[in-house]
């Protein structure tokens, strides 16, 4: 089984000690085809708690489908998907929404309602999934907000923002209700490249202040190793590598070489 | 000749799909009507974007249809001497089968159509993957707050059709046609029996519950982008408007 080994110091990160512990997420055999297609091929993963891993890989490999198994949005044709041991996909609706309230999820596109304020999609998940007063929430929203750099942006609405301001009010959402695990999906695509560092420091200083677990699938090579402690590569719905940023951009293997220097020459040839 | 049978087969083991899938759609949402938290000022909303916003388009359709049913009825009744019987022509064509009818077919194009586009929308912009993925069961979030506005609003409108088509109908009977009033509501009166009105309210409240269904179903099963959207808003128009049509005779030859 491919393990994330805790312990490593990555790039970027190395002032910032990281527990030894059990994986928080396990990926045990994980075996997911779609319309005749296999999308996951037999994936074992452990995800470390209270680190950063990040996922990787070629447009189509299947990162985004890993991370949808995780949140328990897509059930595998076999194998386990196990939260602090406990296999979501044995569990009733109720059971797995319970899991999924320790959860904070941000999308590509960052999903919020266009006809609410920003104001209104920070509090969305306070006001429906606890029973926080309006002056308890305005203080926190108004808090995060803060936090991902937006406090006097409660009032507009997410067509009046950038693509960037979307993305860290989707942040701010993703933070609010103070999960133990967050999930990005490709947080930054379509970004320029000052924003997407921007974002990246921001995810990163987020981690510092609540060192949440945190799992993000991304295409920003190289910056997101300066930024993660684990790095997991997948190549054709499998685990081609996964463990310490440093000890994969190590690695010789000569895909995940390829892919963590983006050279068009090596075994994945599109030309 | 197997592949006509494979097509066959194909074809009904879809329908069967499909008819299972809707009809657990419906169950789960009328389910979560029951499930707290009940979010009342969510089903506030719909009542007021289904019911008020719709009250303009549902007098003036009443007012006319009663209109043109006075014209039309008095012109037939008088080949037979009986003008007299207009106002339970008008009353009991509005009560039994119109007000209903065409309550919900303006609810559909004004409301439903907009109940699919904006479920479809939130489709495909990932929120409802992302109301997931917050522990906040979508259904229960942006269908069951629907179907429960649905059921209030429309049998108020239809309510209001018949009342604004009766007077409509009267205006030009009366009032252009020279019928005399108390002669349109008196035959009224004696005609129309409780059976009437409450055949007529069964039906609004089934044509509400199939509003809601095929509306927020084919907005929630959205998928391809904007022109998805625009495709699922067509259908659900197309497909509740026939819906109503079919149940409305099949409910008609079993009230009456």
């Amino acid at each position: 089984m491919s393990e994330i080994l805790p312990g490593s110091a990555p790039i970027g990160l190395q002032s910032i000690p990281v527990p030894d512990a059990p994986p928080i997420i396990r990926l045990v055999g994980v075996e997911t085809a779609l319309l005749g297609r296999q999308i996951l091929d037999g994936v074992n993963l452990d995800i470390p708690p209270r680190q950063i891993t990040v996922i990787i890989g070629l447009s189509g490999a299947g990162k985004s489908v890993i991370l949808r198994h995780m949140i328990g949005l897509t059930r595998p044709d076999r194998g386990q998907v196990l939260v602090d041991g406990v296999d979501i996909n044995l569990l009733s609706r109720k059971g797995l929404y319970a899991i999924r309230d320790r959860f904070g999820v941000m999308f590509q596109t960052g999903a919020l309602f266009e006809s609410m304020t920003v104001f209104d999609n920070v509090a969305f998940p306070l006001r429906e999934k606890t029973k926080m007063g309006e002056g308890e929430i305005r203080e926190k929203v108004d808090r995060v907000l803060a936090l991902v750099g937006l406090p006097d942006n409660g009032g507009k609405y997410p067509d009046e923002l950038s693509g960037g301001m979307v993305r860290r009010i989707a942040l701010a959402r993703a933070i609010v209700t103070d999960p133990e695990i967050i999930f990005f999906d490709e947080p930054t695509t379509g970004l320029d490249p000052i924003i997407r560092n921007s974002i990246l420091k921001l995810l990163c200083d987020t981690w510092r202040e609540f060192s949440f677990t945190m799992v993000m699938v991304s295409h920003d090579i190289p910056e997101i190793f300066n930024w993660c402690h684990n790095l997991v590569v997948v190549r054709a719905g499998k685990i081609a590598a996964a463990g310490p940023t440093a000890s994969i951009l190590a690695l010789e293997d000569p895909f995940v070489q390829q892919l963590v220097t983006g050279d068009f020459a090596g075994p994945v040839s599109l030309l | 000749m197997l592949r006509i049978f494979e097509r066959v087969g194909a074809g009904a083991l879809r329908g069967i799909n499909l008819l299972g899938d809707t009809g657990l759609f419906l169950i789960e949402s009328v389910a979560y009507c029951f499930v707290p938290p009940y979010r009342p000022r969510k089903i506030v909303e719909q009542i007021h974007f289904i019911g008020f916003k719709s009250l303009f388009v549902i007098v003036l359709t009443a007012a006319f249809t009663g209109m043109v049913l006075s014209i039309q009825g008095i012109h037939t009744l008088r080949k037979f001497g009986s003008e007299g019987l207009i106002g339970t022509v008008v009353a009991l064509s509005l009560i039994r089968e119109l007000g209903p009818v065409l309550s919900a077919l303006m609810v559909i194009g004004r409301a439903g159509s907009a109940m699919t586009a904006e479920i479809g929308i939130l489709r495909i912009s990932g929120v409802i993957m992302a109301l997931d993925a917050m522990a906040i069961e979508p259904k229960k979030f942006l269908v069951s707050p629907r179907l429960v506005g649905s059921v209030v609003a429309v049998p108020l409108l239809t309510a209001i059709f018949v009342v604004v088509g009766i007077v409509g109908g009267g205006v030009v009977a009366v009032g252009l046609l020279g019928v005399n009033a108390a002669e349109y509501t008196g035959r009224m009166v004696q005609s129309v029996v409780f059976a009437d009105i409450a055949g007529g309210f069964f039906k609004s409240f089934a044509f509400a519950i199939l509003i809601g269904w095929v509306c927020t179903w084919k907005g929630y099963n959205t998928q391809r982008g904007a022109k998805g959207v625009g495709n699922a808003t067509t259908s659900a128009v197309v497909a509740a408007s026939v819906i109503v049509l079919v149940s409305d005779y099949i409910l008609t030859s079993v009230l009456l």
